[in-house]
């Protein structure tokens, strides 16, 4: 069956398409400005499975569009098409070689996983709390120092989140840090960034957790670490008693030391 | 009157809701009087005043209508009715208002109600896209904008796309494998009266005081343990909607393994039958999650249970992990059913035996069981224990293989075919290839865990959904129905007006939901009111296109409505198929066959000099039995 289609002009057609396709979506910067060390590992991720979805895509297109044009009936044709049910060896092909595609995405993605998440230096540990519709925050090493609404950072340095919600579930997302994770009442969650860029951007809560959902936002700022430590002796504020207490009560679901795989 | 009043119906139906209610509302004082409680105190107690009613009443309305008499009347050991075959078929247009135990009048019913629906829900869309149009706030304020994204989520996740999957496959499926119904005709009524409820009871929440339930379609805890009383309408029309979806599916399993027609041994069933066989039983070991988790959040709001509120010792990310153990699987519920669809469409408007039909059925069966294991996918952020992410992306990634396989198969069918493109079925077939592929590539990268926490909550989920189900679901619903409306309506419905309908549908689809991958990308969160001004014009693109694909909408609703009254008579077999439904009248009789049809052969042997799939009472003699015969189970 496939001796009678011009395999290498579909080939040909099918990379062409997808170089086409790949070379303008390569040129376009999806996920906004980077400013941390994750941020480009995540971005060469999403790049490489833009090729390999351009591929497939175009392969699906050329597929498509050949049968339209090759094969479709002529006014007035009531026959039937050739009675072929299969092609073992390409139903082989077409199972195994997905396989080992989405196994490769499974690996890389994996790798990426453990490289923006491994622990870096001394990392700087800074308590994170919401509620509807605020965030504030708290600085543990620096005598539990504390500020609303505005979370400073300094420079190249990873930063350990520790997230506690005191209402409903929320998500600390800041877009250009390409790190997200979930507030939940009753558990400490974690996060880890190395913001890598000087400036100002925006914390935005991206779980639905009430009317004022839309503008629970919050100013992240980047500085130099001595800027920073200045900002943090400047701060008046120590982090109240309820905060206290959510720190104290909520269980940490993942560790810092590995608990082994069935977990706390 | 009196005799009104004591025959199953509507006013007997409006009495039992009333008085159902009534018993609800009456429990409540009593079982408070007794216990020496305030009698009407709602507030601080989760109104039980009202929703003890919302489940009495619409049971008083189920009973009162007719549902249960034949069974009451057996419980009790009263005289059974005798089965007359006055609540089979479909006389006039009132019989379609009725108790109607044919599965063709249900498949109608559950067709009609649904897109019904569909429009409100669509409407919906169309409000949520007007306030999206610009930054800032213009029509509704925020609280209310919640409730519209929730509410349209609900009604088409619900009471759309899951029930009118099943209402296709009640028409189409019996008469496909050569059954007089289905097996439980009346459990096959009730399924269906149970859904005009659940949707009542979603629309309804719009009355309730605090409005209606905004926590989202996945109404996490505790935002929705804590939320005014719409969400209980929530809680409660998902026990309806799920009863309805469970009884069919056991309806839909008793059919297809005991009732199939001499001959048609598993490896004969069309793969639409197929679909439906995978789909139900994901449907009866998945939906009972979701009516858990829903009544463990009601227990919580109005019994003060704990289930989920970490201050009474309960766990907050439990209710995601028992909740997306349904509503993972939920996809494809949502999805396998159209797969079915479209092999049925392809292969016989490509005149072409299906490529590789045994590895498609088999694609099926491996989605049905991958899919019980991913459901963590949807909670890479959410906190949960940090190992199970990897495990889960990979089992996620592994269910792209067989559904590449079908994507594969359907093109491989159009190869050396004849490939007829003048029915609008077809057309929809085709596109939802395409559109279908690029929600499966969305997925493969919502499923990469360093992907997915960036994107996770974004407008790229968002534009994964509805590429997924509008671009994929939506377009096989479209697929069935003009592939099928001649079948159902025995009249031809206008290709003209469906190619309008299809160029509009792709061209709105693709304008609404592309944008929404680049916005999502580059920072706009989900399910906000308001947001940076910088995503302000990509915003009015997809407003405007979505006004545009709405309404389109309306040129299927005129095509189908004035067809079905006005075009012209179908032959039997206007697609020259070869499955069984094809070769009896169009409609197809009360009672389906006089004479159980024999199975001799596949069901796409296109091309295949003097293969037969059937043969139909009165004609077996001219035909070769290459079977031992066996005898009618009839």
């Amino acid at each position: 069956m496939t001796g009678r289609l011009p395999i290498a002009k579909m080939l040909a057609a099918t990379l062409a398409l997808a170089a086409a396709i790949s070379a303008v979506m390569l040129s376009i910067n999806w996920d906004g400005q980077e400013a941390s060390t994750a941020a480009p590992k995540i971005d060469d991720l999403l790049n490489v499975m833009i090729v390999l979805s351009s591929f497939v895509f175009s392969l699906v297109i050329v597929m498509l569009f050949y049968a339209l044009w090759k094969f479709k009936a002529k006014p007035g044709d009531e026959s039937d098409g050739e009675p072929i049910h299969g092609n073992t060896r390409l139903e082989v092909a077409w199972t195994l070689i997905p396989t080992v595609i989405v196994l490769f995405a499974a690996g890389y993605s994996w790798s990426v996983l453990n490289a923006i998440e491994k622990t870096e230096g001394r990392p700087l540990t800074v308590d994170v709390f919401s509620q509807q519709y605020a965030w504030s925050f708290g600085y543990p090493g620096k005598g539990n120092k504390f500020v609303e609404g505005e979370l400073h950072v300094p420079v190249n340095r990873q930063i350990k989140f520790k997230m506690h919600s005191q209402d409903v579930i929320h998500s600390f997302w800041v877009p250009e840090w390409r790190v997200k994770k979930d507030n939940v009442p009753g558990i400490t969650t974690t996060a880890t960034v190395t913001p890598d860029k000087v400036g100002t951007y925006q914390l935005i809560c991206t779980e639905l957790c009430g009317f004022g959902h839309a503008s629970m936002r919050a100013k992240v700022v980047v500085e130099p670490p001595a800027q920073f430590r200045i900002w943090v002796a400047s701060l008046k504020e120590t982090v109240p008693p309820p905060y206290m207490e959510s720190i104290r009560q909520d269980t940490e679901t993942n560790p810092v030391e590995p608990v082994g795989a069935g977990g706390a | 009157m009196v005799a009104a009043i004591k025959q199953p119906g509507w006013i007997r139906g409006t009495l039992g809701a009333l008085g159902g209610a009534a018993f609800g509302v009456g429990l409540v004082v009593a079982l408070r009087a007794i216990s020496g409680l305030e009698i009407w105190q709602t507030e601080q107690t989760g109104y039980p005043h009202v929703v003890v009613p919302l489940i009495t009443g619409p049971l008083g309305f189920l009973l009162g209508f007719g549902c249960f008499d034949y069974w009451l009347r057996w419980a009790v050991g009263a005289p059974t009715i005798p089965e007359d075959h006055s609540q089979h078929g479909a006389r006039s247009w009132k019989d379609y208002f009725r108790f109607n135990t044919d599965h063709k009048v249900i498949g109608i019913q559950y067709i009609c109600t649904t897109f019904f629906f569909f429009f409100v829900g669509g409407l919906m869309a169309m409000l949520i896209r007007a306030e999206l149009a610009q930054p800032g706030m213009q029509i509704v304020d925020a609280g209310t904008y919640n409730s519209l994204f929730s509410t349209h989520a609900v009604l088409m996740i619900f009471v759309f796309v899951i029930p009118v999957f099943a209402g296709i496959a009640n028409y189409v499926l019996p008469l496909m494998i050569g059954a007089p119904d289905m097996a439980f005709p009346r459990l096959n009524a009730l399924s269906f009266w149970m859904l005009p409820l659940a949707g009542l009871l979603f629309i309804g929440s719009f009355l309730a005081p605090g409005g209606a339930f905004d926590a989202g379609w996945t109404g996490y805890a505790p935002l929705s343990t804590g939320a005014p009383l719409g969400q209980s309408f929530f809680n409660l029309g998902v026990q309806f909607a799920g009863a309805s979806s469970i009884a069919t599916a056991l309806n839909f399993l008793v059919t297809i393994i005991t009732m199939r027609a001499p001959g048609m041994t598993f490896w004969r069933m069309p793969l639409l039958v197929w679909a439906n066989l995978s789909t139900s039983l994901l449907v009866v070991a998945a939906t009972p999650f979701i009516a858990g988790a829903q009544f463990m959040v009601l227990l919580d709001r109005v019994l003060g249970t704990q289930f989920f509120q970490f201050a009474g010792g309960g766990d907050v990310i439990s209710y995601q992990h028992i909740f997306w153990f349904y509503s993972h699987p939920a996809v494809y519920i949502m999805m396998l059913p159209g797969f079915g669809i479209i092999s049925e469409v392809i292969s016989t408007h490509a005149r072409k035996p299906i490529f590789g039909y045994r590895l498609m059925a088999l694609a099926l069966i491996g989605i049905v069981v991958l899919s019980y294991s991913v459901w963590a996918h949807h909670m890479f952020v959410a906190g949960m224990f940090s190992w199970l992410r990897v495990p889960m992306m990979i089992t996620t990634l592994l269910i792209a293989v067989p559904t590449g396989i079908k994507i594969f198969s359907w093109l491989g069918t159009l190869y050396f075919g004849k490939i007829h493109t003048y029915s609008t079925a077809m057309l929809f077939a085709l596109a939802f290839i395409v559109t279908f592929t690029i929600g499966g590539i969305s997925g493969v990268m919502l499923g990469m865990v360093p992907i997915d926490i960036h994107v996770s909550d974004t407008y790229f989920i968002v534009a994964h959904i509805h590429f997924v189900l509008f671009g994929g679901s939506v377009f096989t619903i479209f697929a069935g129905i003009y592939h099928w409306f001649p079948k159902m309506t025995g009249r031809m419905y206008d290709e003209k007006l469906g190619r309008v309908h299809f160029w509009g549908t792709v061209i709105g689809t693709w304008g609404t939901f592309i944008p929404m991958h680049w916005i999502g990308m580059d920072g706009m969160p989900r399910r906000v009111a308001d947001y940076a001004s910088q995503f302000g014009d990509w915003n009015l693109l997809i407003s405007v296109c979505a006004f545009f694909l709405g309404a389109i909408q309306l040129v299927f609703l005129y095509n189908m409505i004035v067809s079905w009254r006005f075009g012209p008579r179908a032959e039997a077999n206007p697609w020259r198929a070869n499955s069984i439904e094809w070769q009896v009248s169009s409609p197809p009789p009360v009672f389906n066959f006089d004479e159980i049809p024999r199975v001799v052969g596949g069901p796409y042997e296109f091309g295949v000099p003097g293969a037969r799939h059937a043969i139909m009472p009165g004609e077996g003699a001219e035909v070769a039995e290459p079977e031992p015969s066996v005898v009618g189970q009839a």
